[in-house]
């Protein structure tokens, strides 16, 4: 499927992370969003509330997050693509929602717009402090996919790929980005319509009567029914069988989880998506994601000019986490240098893949700024000196 | 010229934000340069010392803060008191003529230009359109966007209907950045 022509605003722009968000999950077919406003991600809902009207969506501004993350889903069963869009503590009061998508493999998005925390922290400045709760934040097993741009136009393209991603796993897909990238304005290129790939539902064409609500037949996930359509359907966030119903027994507790969890992590090299520089000859690699693989380049630059062998790895997928692909490369490499705008998250996946094969030297930054380039560089050479 | 950084600043509600936009698309959208624009806001959203930081570069840009300001505009004094910290030495520094005060020692160590943009904009009618004098002055003094690039990201920028207005105001504004190029190379002359 390609994107509906009225949607798309074809051609380049100067805008923000935010407004981009917004734009791009309107091309990718979303009809439904509702929030509540916080900063710094209010834009978006401001950007969709008034585009909306014009291409036959709805936006709903919620009594709270709570019921944001919940209206959405009620949406999707209804047949819409939808999506709700927050920051720290509003994400907070979404993780309950987050775990029964999870469990009733809803396929809906949520855009995490990164401020310092913990509680209501730094509202207007940056941080990627959000990246473990992300993962974990829902209580019990499960996993999501969790993408993280670096520009306004990566936030255009990613909240595409978010809802695609959705669709084909039937998972939630959370869009990490941080203040700064939301609240950047650069260049942003809508392409045609016709250059846009969308992923539809797949609904079921069985009659009602033969048809089950979690079963597989043998694919990936389960086809979809609508409200409306005459199907019968019970959905639950209790542990089910494939008819949906509850069925609390460890046998289907196995069943029912050791799919939603293997659909994520068996796939993971399908959903990976990474950019790689300069790590064929590489002594250290630098691993970063959003705002900070931006941040990273000028100290990488020096290093590179002064003859140091550095790499970089840009993760844009961080969950499921690249673990395959940085298992294999820690047996190449001397060290990892991690900076990240938190006290320590994500280094801690590097450093398990790396499996003592590797180094591994977190450069933190407690958020409300980014980090110095100095600061980068100097942990490079650290690492370097001391390997 | 790969990176120029570029501060705006003034109080909320002055145009500084449009300001700082307006050069961000005249060089991404229309001229075939990078351009990123930040905002640093506090909560308050009117009245209080705000800024916009752009840069321009013939290359992507990575960094996306500005670090040494090549260029500063001020057009409030708050601002100007608040962030001219780290413009720097010799760089160069636009502001308000009667809105901000620059003492003779601190004037000393920049490229100093004014710019008298709200009476300006009082003798156009409309005192809103301050900000574009300071646009106009500042596409004439620094060179670095090109003059019908910033037209059009002021045509593409501002509400429909107001554009004669608007660019009558920029052009007023570049006019009078001309004449201080001008005077400027005849003191230097004078000098020689």
């Amino acid at each position: 499927m390609k994107a509906d022509k009225k949607a798309v605003l074809t051609g380049a722009h100067f805008i923000d992370g935010d407004h981009a968000a917004g734009e791009g999950a309107i091309a990718a077919g979303c009809k439904f969003v509702a929030g509540y406003p916080i900063t710094p991600s209010t834009e978006i809902i401001e950007r969709i509330a008034a585009r909306f009207p014009l291409v036959g969506g709805m936006f709903v501004q919620m009594e709270d997050e709570i019921a944001s993350s919940i209206a959405i889903q009620g949406a999707v069963w209804a047949g819409k693509k939808a999506m709700t869009v927050t920051s720290g503590p509003g994400f907070s009061l979404m993780m309950e929602h987050i775990g029964f998508a999870a469990i009733t493999e809803t396929p809906c998005v949520f855009i995490n717009v990164q401020r310092g925390g913990p509680s209501t922290g730094l509202p207007t400045l940056p941080a990627q402090a959000d990246m473990m709760q992300a993962r974990w934040g829902s209580h019990g097993d499960y996993e999501i996919i969790a993408i993280v741009p670096n520009s306004p136009q990566e936030c255009f393209d990613l909240t595409i790929r978010a809802f695609n991603l959705a669709e084909e796993y039937r998972v939630p897909v959370l869009v990490m980005m941080d203040e700064c990238v939301g609240h950047m304005t650069e260049k942003v290129v809508i392409p045609d319509p016709d250059e846009i790939d969308i992923v539809d539902r797949k609904f079921t064409k069985k009659p009602p009567g033969e048809y089950t609500l979690f079963n597989t037949n043998g694919e990936m996930v389960p086809e979809m029914v609508k409200a409306g359509d005459g199907y019968r359907i019970h959905l639950t966030g209790l542990t089910h069988d494939e008819k949906g119903y509850p069925a609390m027994s460890p046998k289907v507790q196995q069943t029912m989880l050791r799919r939603l969890v293997d659909k994520v992590l068996k796939n993971e090299d399908k959903i990976r998506d990474l950019e790689e520089d300069q790590i064929e000859d590489a002594d250290v690699v630098v691993v970063s994601y959003g705002i900070t693989s931006r941040v990273v380049l000028p100290a990488i630059n020096k290093a590179r000019k002064e003859g140091l062998k550095v790499g970089h790895i840009r993760l844009i997928t961080v969950w499921p986490f690249p673990e395959l692909y940085i298992r294999e490369l820690a047996k190449k490499v001397e060290a990892f240098v991690v900076p990240e705008l938190n006290l320590g998250q994500i280094v801690h996946e590097v450093e398990r893949c790396a499996a003592g094969n590797a180094v591994t030297k977190l450069v933190p930054h407690a958020g409300g700024a980014v980090h110095a380039p100095e600061d980068i560089y100097d942990a490079i050479k650290g690492v370097l000196t001391n390997a | 010229m790969a990176r120029t950084e570029i501060r705006v600043a003034g109080f909320g509600g002055q145009g500084v934000i449009l300001s700082g936009y307006i050069f961000g698309k005249a060089a991404s959208l229309f001229d075939e340069k990078f351009a990123t624009l930040i905002q640093s806001f506090g909560p308050e959203a009117r009245g209080s010392a705000c800024s916009a930081q752009v840069i321009v570069s013939d290359e992507l840009i990575d960094y996306p803060y500005i670090r040494k300001p090549d260029i500063m505009v001020a057009i409030s004094q708050e601002a100007f008191s608040k962030y001219s910290y780290d413009l720097k030495p010799n760089g160069i520094l636009i502001t308000e003529e009667n809105m901000v005060t620059v003492s003779g020692d601190i004037a000393s160590m920049y490229d100093h230009y004014t710019v008298p943009a709200t009476r300006i904009a009082d003798q156009l009618g409309r005192r809103i359109v301050m900000n574009m004098v300071v646009v106009g002055c500042f596409t004439a003094v620094t060179g670095l966007l090109k003059k019908d690039a910033v037209m059009k990201a002021i045509e593409d920028s501002i509400p429909k209907g107001t554009e004669e207005l608007n660019l009558k105001a920029f052009e007023k504004g570049y006019e009078h950045g001309l004449e201080l190029i001008k005077q400027r190379k005849e003191q230097v002359e004078e000098k020689a």
